[in-house]
Order: structure tokens, then sequence, then C-alpha cells
């Protein structure tokens, strides 16, 4: 009985053992200077205090959030049309990844809203497109702890995620609207023209310690998840066997 | 052109168990294959693999002489445990819209019915049926579209003697115009000429 | 009769014949909108208010929870498996399956819209302008349902899992459903300008639901 594609996991396996101790160093490199520059380096917001500093870690959070359903749409297309092993693992092991960041970013706006407006929530344009995005992500982790098959859970989760690619742009534009028909423009503005370099370069460190944080995290939840995948064929061959 | 379908070196593999491997074989027109071998050996797993309804790991099937405009299963036939019927629809209901969904003349609907001796039960709905009218009602599917290949999968389940001779019948009549059927079953279907395909040696590698 | 309007006509002829298939919606909607004011209580001025919102939201909830079946009933007992070997492209064989699924279950919860509009203290500006959206928007419902009908089929699971997956993408069209019909009624906005873009996301899942419901058919086969 032929052990089905393992080949190119196994190199994978052997690949990523090497370059894993790296990575996580890298990821510890990158949050030290981060998070030095944002506390040291950037100046505390003339109206906002302190408080600004939150944006350090929600921005990066909302970024890799979206970012992530871009790399897990890649990987349903590479599960869909070249099939190929290892696209599956991507997906299924990027989505509670994406999922937890979401939620940071979701957290991390809602206690930076509490002294700006007040409240916890609003249903900010931004907040409400995010959380969506949330529940989203949600919906395919759900659809994955569904099916035993990871085959199966793999084709159709996506197809999900494919669909939600596709979605999630008009969802975007639809709440904008919504919000602009609702409620007057909203305090959260980060897209102006006029942030310093002193909050700029730390927010593009810290977004590179996140991104280093994603890429070792889902690298060992990919390792993980491919021999999970082996002992589940292992014990299929045994019960075949027997 | 003598129909002919050629497989060579399939394969299925179902949640990382492999049902076979290293399938090949021949039919020309005019032959009838049956499948045999005991259960789980694959038997409707080929026949759903030359249906288009499973996805073959290795392998490749061919059919020369039939339509190049169509695939496989659109030139195919597939009689199943499921037989795609609904309870709610009358007996000629059920029929009609299958003849009409292949695209087939409407007029061989009757002659079909009439075949498999379901002519009187027409206005019937489907619910009503035992297993073996329904089964009938499946063969008078199979008469009542023309396909160049059956795949049947236990054509005879449910039939008493003279179904199994009016189906033995029917399917004479299919191969000698010159048509295919692959059949997988237990017992003998009745027929001159008809070659086995055994499914399921016990392979080497399971000792 | 071609082999979709085979199709179509089989499955009107099911869900009017099969324990009210397409009753059931509309018995769905109506419930629904007569839970609310028990929970809001019968405040006329503020139902009418959110009479629109009230009406969309039901008619959302009663058109999915009818669609778990669309492809369940033709997976059990074979039917999937020749319409799949068929001679008929996959995505427009969805495609008749949905239209005559929104005949039964989405066109009986627009009519019925003028009469719950009653019960909700609706103008006949504001009954008109909900039946028009949703009109309009239900199709787009059940074109974005469809992709969860065909992965409840893959996935050998219905219930609660569809609605999960399938809420969130009609964000969209709720959105501009009710705010086309509000625009009717009380502006700001011109009443075309959401209604365009309900419109477009319609024809928006006319393209996109066939084609995601059939590759998710297809992928389900083995």
């Amino acid at each position: 009985m032929p052990l089905i594609d393992l080949a190119n996991p196994t190199r994978f396996l052997a690949l990523t053992q090497r370059l894993l101790p790296g990575l996580a160093v890298a990821t510890a490199l990158a949050f030290a200077a981060g998070l030095y520059l944002a506390w040291f380096v950037a100046p505390d917001d003339y109206q906002q205090g302190a408080t600004v500093k939150i944006m350090f870690v929600h921005v990066p959070a909302a970024w890799l959030g979206m970012g992530i359903w871009a790399l897990m749409s890649l990987s349903a297309l590479g599960t869909l049309v070249w099939r190929h092993p290892l696209a599956d693992v991507a997906a299924k092991t990027a989505a509670p990844i994406g999922a937890a960041l979401t939620f940071v970013c979701l957290v991390t706006g809602a206690l930076w809203g509490r002294p700006m407006w007040g409240t916890y929530w609003v249903w900010d344009a931004r907040l409400t497109s995010v959380l969506v995005l949330f529940l989203m992500y949600l919906g395919v982790l759900a659809l994955w702890r569904t099916v035993e098959d990871p085959a199966r859970a793999g084709r159709a989760a996506a197809i999900l995620t494919l669909v939600g690619a596709v979605n999630l742009p008009i969802i975007k534009f639809s709440v904008d609207w919504w919000n602009t028909l609702h409620q007057p423009a909203s305090v959260l503005r980060l897209d102006g023209p006029a942030l310093h370099s002193s909050i700029m370069t730390p927010l593009l460190v810290m977004a590179l310690a996140f991104a280093l944080l994603f890429v070792t995290l889902h690298v060992s939840a990919m390792r993980n998840e491919i021999m999970r995948r082996r002992v589940r064929t292992l014990r299929l061959m045994q019960a075949g066997a027997a | 052109m003598r129909l002919r379908l050629t497989a060579s070196g399939l394969a299925v593999v179902r949640g990382f168990r492999e049902v076979f491997s290293e399938l090949s074989f021949e039919l020309a027109g005019g032959e009838l294959l049956a499948l045999t071998g005991p259960n789980g050996a694959g038997k409707s797993s080929l026949l759903r693999l030359i249906a288009g309804l499973v996805r073959p790991s290795a392998g490749a099937l061919a059919l020369e002489g039939g339509d190049p405009e169509l695939s496989i299963p659109e030139q195919a036939h597939y009689l199943a445990h499921q037989d795609a019927f609904k309870p709610a629809l009358t007996v000629e209901e059920n029929l009609r819209f299958w003849v009409r969904f292949a695209g087939a003349d409407e007029a061989a609907l009757g002659e079909a019915l009439a075949a498999v001796g379901l002519g009187s039960l027409a206005d019937l709905p489907a619910a009503f049926l035992s297993a073996g009218q329904r089964r009938r009602l499946s063969v008078a599917r199979l008469r009542a579209v023309a396909r160049p290949l059956w795949l049947l999968d236990e054509p005879t389940s449910a039939l008493d003697a003279a179904a199994q001779d009016r189906l033995a019948a029917i399917m004479a009549d299919h191969l000698a115009a010159g048509g295919l059927i692959i059949a997988a079953t237990h017992g003998p279907l009745g027929l001159a000429g008809t070659r086995e395909l055994r499914l399921g040696q016990a392979s080497p590698e399971t000792a | 009769m071609g082999p979709l309007g085979a199709l179509l006509l089989r499955d009107m002829r099911l869900s009017l014949r099969v324990g009210g298939g397409a009753l059931m919606g509309v018995l769905f909607f109506l419930i629904v909108v007569t839970m609310i004011p028990f929970a809001l209580g019968p405040d006329l001025a503020l139902l009418q208010r959110i009479g629109p919102a009230i009406l969309w939201l039901g008619a959302l909830l009663a058109s999915l929870l009818a669609l778990d079946r669309l492809f369940a009933a033709d997976h059990e007992d074979g039917s999937l498996d020749l319409i799949l070997m068929g001679r008929t492209p996959l995505e427009l064989a969805v495609l008749a399956k949905a239209l005559a699924h929104w005949i039964t279950t989405g066109l009986p919860l627009v009519v019925a819209t003028p009469v719950l509009g009653l019960f909700l203290n609706l103008d006949l500006t504001a009954v008109g302008a909900v039946a028009l959206t949703l009109a309009v928007g239900t199709p787009a419902l059940t074109l974005i349902g469809l992709i969860g009908a065909a992965l409840a089929v893959v996935l050998r699971r219905g219930g609660l899992l569809l609605p999960v997956l399938v809420l969130p993408l009609t964000i969209p069209v709720l959105i501009f459903g009710v705010s086309a019909s509000n625009a009717a009624i009380v502006g700001p906005v011109p009443f075309g300008t959401p209604f365009l873009v309900l419109c477009a996301l319609t024809l928006m899942s006319l393209v996109v639901g066939p084609l995601a419901a059939a590759a998710a058919l297809r992928q389900g086969l083995d």
C-alpha cells in the first residue's frame, strides 16, 4: 500500500525543521525592536495620550487578519486546481491563526474605543467589517471541525474560502455605505497621509514582527497537521490490515 | 465503427484505503462484462468511476467509436440501488422527467413502461411501488433513453424470476444492437457470452 | 421541453406536492413577523419605523431555512448522480433548481408582504417598496444559499451549519434591501441608488452562486 503523496510533505518537514529556529529568533528580535520603538520612540498622541499605542498591535493584527484570508484563498486554489496535498494543510492551519489575530484586532479596537467613544463597541464601519471577517473565519473553522475526512472538508472549505474572498470586498463596501448612511465619519482615522515617520516606523516594524510570528506559528502548525494526518493514515492502514 | 471501452491501470482510493489498483480490461460492442467478487471488493466503485462519479487516483478510460463530443458518463446509463425516483411523482411523471432530462424522445415512454410490465401502473405514485416494481421502473429508463454503455449495479436484485427473464431479454436486445454492458452481480445473469472480471483477489501486502 | 424545463417543472411539482414546501416558508415568515411585536411591544409608530427591517429579516431567515434540503434530497435518492452524469451543464441544472426553489418559496414571501405590512402599520408606499426590494433581493438570497446547500451535501451535514456559513455572505443584500425600502419611505438618499446596487448584487450572485454550488457538488463526488 503506497503512502499517498508523502514525497512533498516529507521534503517540507525536512526543510522547515532547519528553518524554524531561525524564524523563531527573527520573530523575537523583531518584537523586541518593535516594542522598543513603540514604547520609547513613538510619541504620545496630543489628544489620546498613551492609548494610541494600542494601534501598534491593533493595526498589524487587522492587516494580517485580512492577509491570512488572502493566503487561504491562494491555498484554496491550490487545493481545487492543482490538488496539492500541502495546500489543504496550509489553508486548514492558517484559519485558526487568522481568527485569533482578527479577534485580537476586535479586542484592541474595543479597548481603544472605550476611552475614545466612551463605549466598548460602536458600529463603526471598520470594526463591523472586521467582525464580519471574524464570523467568516469561525464559519470556516466550524466547517473543518464538522467533517472527519480531511480531503472532503478541505475541498468544501476551499470553496467557502474563495466565495468569501469574492464577497469580502463587497461586504466591506456595503458596510461602509451603510455606515455613512447611519453615522458620522469615524474617529479612528489612520488612512490620512499625515502619519509621521516616528509613528510609521514602529508600526511597520510591529507589522513585520506580527508577520514573522504568523509564519512561525503557521509553519509549526502545518508540521503538526502533516504528522496528525500521517498518524491517521497509519491507523486507517492498521484497521485495514487487521 | 464498433464501440470499444478500454480501461488501463485504474486505481481508486477512498479515505486513504486503496479499493483496487492496476485494473485493466477491454470491452467491445455486443459484450457484457460481469463484475464479481466479495462485498467491498470495489464493484460499485468501479461502476461509479466509469460513470464519472468517483475520481480515479490513477489510470485512464477511453471509449472508441462513441460520440466524440460527449464524455463517457454522458453516453452511459447508471442503474444503482438509489434509483432516483421521487415517491411523490407518478410512475409516468418520474420516467418522463428522466427522458426529458436526457433530451430523448418521449414517444418511447409508453413502450418502455409496457416492456417492463408497468403499463397499467403509470398513473400510480411511485411511493406505492414495491422494491421489485421500482427496479423494473429503473430498467424502463434503460429502455426509454438510448445510451450505448450500461452500468448496472446488482440489476437483478429484488426481481422475481419472470422479471429477471424480461431484464435478460432487454439486455440481450441492447447487446445485439452493439451496446456495452458492465454489471456488478452476485448471481448469474442468464446471458450467453458473458465475460467475467473478478475483483478483490487477496492482495499480497494485506497478509 | 428541454432538460432544464423538465428539471424546473419537476422541482416545482415536488415542492407543491410534498408536505407544504412552499407554504412552510410563508408560515415561518408569518410567525417570525408576529413574534416581533411581542418582543418590542405593540408600539405602532416604532413598528412602522422598523417594519421594512423586520420584513427583510423574516424573509432572509425564511428563505435560508428552506434551503438545506435543496440538494440533499436529490443526493439521497441518487438523482444527483444522474444529474451530474447528464449532458446538461451542471451550473445550468443548479440554476434551474434554484429558480424552482425561488418560485415556490421566495415568490410567496413577496406575495405575503402586503398582508404582513398591514400588521406593521406600513403605508402603501412602504409596502410597495418592501415588496419590490424583496422581489429583487430574494433571488440573491436563494442563489447565495445555493452554495450553502451544495456544501451541506458535500459535508453530509445540514442544520445549523448552513445558516452559519451563508448568513455572513448575505449581509450586503440585507443592507441594500433595507436601505432601499427605507429610502423610499423616509429618504434621505433617493430610492434608486441602493435599489440599483441591490439589482447588481442579485446579478452577481446569479453568476457566483451556480458556479460555486456546481464546483462544490463536483468536488463532493468521491
